[in-house]
């Protein structure tokens, strides 16, 4: 079942025009920024991207950053949101539940297949962005293993090997913040038989949520924002790393997580399926 | 022999005040190909999902292949093949993918036996020849061969089936209801729900008839349909029929008269020696049409101001 789910998604000429999309903008500023030389200054901007002139090796987390907040969203929004409902739009819902693919199981699927889909799109942003890195701007070289990896955040020095480290580690974190994303989309796609309603609600929570942290008078619950810690992904560059926020990000995801997914099996278990 | 394939009791599923089904007891026998008629809206769409696990039922109890649904659903449904509405399949894949990963989707079908079984229902569904054409690129038609073979894919034992030969050409039409006969022979049960009344008259043996949400009839098609004890005649002077067979007369129209009597031979020997012309006798029978009409009421798509339907 979890073998079939993959090989639909990923069979699916759709899935790769997607991540392919959600590369071409990391490409473009990358280009724009090694022709012009005017990289944003310290503390505005993108994340890590006024560092990227100078060392190319941060590039697959500038590029992270410049697609997280709203391109990954909508991404991983698409692809979670039609889970459930793209089924049910296209009348295969019915044929793959008499099948009997069990209802539990399906969705279990689905949700390991939307996993795979946002780990994968995450791997593959950081390694086109690393190789734009390479092609674009000037690396340090790493034969130099005593030689300066890279700065961090706060202005001491990585080596290579903490950079590729705290890569992983930030890869990984982003790909947990857009679990919450993903069980928002398929909790509204158990809901609904349109997976465009179900992605522009993910989309729409995402984005009261932003709004909400923007905003002063929201301050009690910004803490609660499913947005709130998504580019907590930067701490890992401090030195030493701010687990402070991580940590916090990580278990808010879960809780939405795990409350999102109980109500979507909650639902789905127990539809009538119509479509 | 007369094994129960589909037994509901007092089935009954509710929209919110909409009864859309009302309390059926739904009586399927193995072997049997039988019709499932009713008007479009009649609840013939949700019973079969009921029957299939897809819609909870509110009320009452189904049991398929003798296990209690929806409950036994993974142990059943692998023996049962199933068509609702209209087929359905991954555009972007060719057929023989569609049916591979459907087999591959849930259990009772082996996965050493797969290759070979998709190429057999595609055969028998006449798609051997497609090849990789996706399926997006298939006509209605061949969609609906696509669907009957994905139905067919482990050999099921009983057959449901939703309008199989929508969107299909009469050759088209022709050459599913030879492959659903010769399914039946072959030993497997058909639960056909249609609104087309010839094609169940030309393929049942038993008839479900239902109206808003209730079955107002379900009996053998051979009893349903058995002479009414009167003779059709024929003729062109039918006035004269009533002057020689005073009394038995059931009604007459320009060129036929209906003579209460069981024995055309007798009608007509009784005819002739009274000098009445006589072109054609038939014992008379109830046409389908005749009989659903008279148990059913209007088209359930009629919403007439007050109480139209079975609402609340």
């Amino acid at each position: 079942m979890i073998a079939v789910e993959l090989a639909k998604m990923f069979r699916r000429p759709r899935t790769w025009v997607t991540i392919a999309l959600l590369n071409a903008l990391p490409v473009l500023v990358a280009a724009l920024l090694a022709l012009t030389d005017l990289a944003p200054r310290p503390g505005e901007g993108p994340p890590f991207l006024s560092a990227v002139l100078t060392n190319g090796t941060l590039y697959p987390l500038a590029a992270l950053a410049i697609v997280l907040p709203l391109f990954l969203p909508i991404a991983v929004a698409l692809i979670a949101g039609d889970a459930v409902a793209g089924e049910a739009q296209a009348g295969t819902l019915r044929y793959l539940l008499v099948r009997p693919a069990g209802r539990t199981r399906l969705l279990v699927a689905k949700l390991i297949s939307v996993v795979a889909f946002v780990l994968v799109t995450v791997l593959v942003v950081a390694a086109v962005g690393y190789l734009v890195g390479q092609v674009f701007f000037d690396v340090q070289p790493i034969s130099g293993a005593r030689a300066t990896g890279g700065t961090a955040l706060s202005g001491t020095s990585l080596t290579p090997a903490q950079i590729t480290g705290r890569t992983v580690l930030a890869i990984g974190y982003v790909t947990a913040s857009m679990l919450g994303v993903a069980a928002f989309a398929l909790f509204f796609s158990t809901l609904t038989d349109s997976p465009l309603a179900a992605m522009l609600g993910a989309l729409a929570v995402l984005i009261a949520s932003s709004l909400l942290f923007t905003l002063d008078a929201a301050s009690s619950i910004a803490p609660y924002l499913p947005t709130r810690y998504w580019l907590a992904f930067v701490d890992f560059f401090r030195d030493p790393i701010l687990w402070r926020d991580v940590v916090r990000g990580l278990g808010l995801q879960a809780v939405y997580v795990a409350v999102l997914l109980g109500a979507a099996w909650a639902n789905f278990t127990t539809k009538d399926v119509t479509s | 022999m007369t094994a129960a394939v589909i037994a509901t009791q007092g089935l009954v599923k509710r929209f919110g005040h909409l009864r859309a089904v009302d309390g059926i007891d739904l009586d399927v026998r193995a072997g049997d190909v039988y019709g499932f008629l009713g008007a479009n809206g009649s609840g013939k769409t949700t019973t079969v999902r009921m029957l299939l696990g897809l819609v909870l039922p509110t009320s009452g109890e189904i049991s398929l292949l003798g296990e209690r649904m929806p409950k036994a659903a993974r142990k059943v449904l692998p023996r049962v093949g199933a068509l609702i509405e209209s087929p359905a399949a991954y555009g972007h894949l060719s057929g023989r993918a569609n049916l591979t990963l459907l087999d591959a989707a849930g259990p009772g079908g082996s996965r050493r036996t797969r290759r070979a079984r998709v190429g057999e229902v595609l055969e028998q569904v006449g798609l051997a020849g497609v090849g990789r054409r996706p399926v997006k690129a298939y006509s209605l038609g061949m969609r609906q061969r696509l669907g009957l073979a994905g139905a067919l894919l482990r050999r099921p034992e009983l057959l449901v089936l939703d309008d199989p030969t929508n969107g299909l050409d009469p050759q088209g039409i022709h050459e599913v209801r030879d492959l659903l006969l010769e399914l039946h022979r072959g030993g497997t049960t058909v639960f056909l729900s249609s609104h087309l009344l010839a094609e169940v008259e030309q393929l049942c043996s038993r008839v479900g008839v239902l109206d808003r949400g209730r079955l107002v009839l379900q009996d053998d098609l051979a009893t349903l349909t058995a002479p009414t004890g009167a003779t059709v005649v024929e003729t062109p002077d039918p006035l004269r029929v009533r002057a020689a067979l005073d009394g038995r007369v059931l009604s007459l129209d320009a060129t036929r008269a209906v003579v209460r009597g069981a024995d055309p031979a007798e009608v007509n020997a009784a005819l002739v020696a009274a000098g009445v012309p006589v072109t054609g006798l038939a014992l008379q029978r109830p046409t389908l049409e005749e009989v659903v009409l008279a148990a059913a009421g209007g088209s359930a798509d009629r919403v007439d101001g007050t109480e139209g339907r079975a609402r609340r």
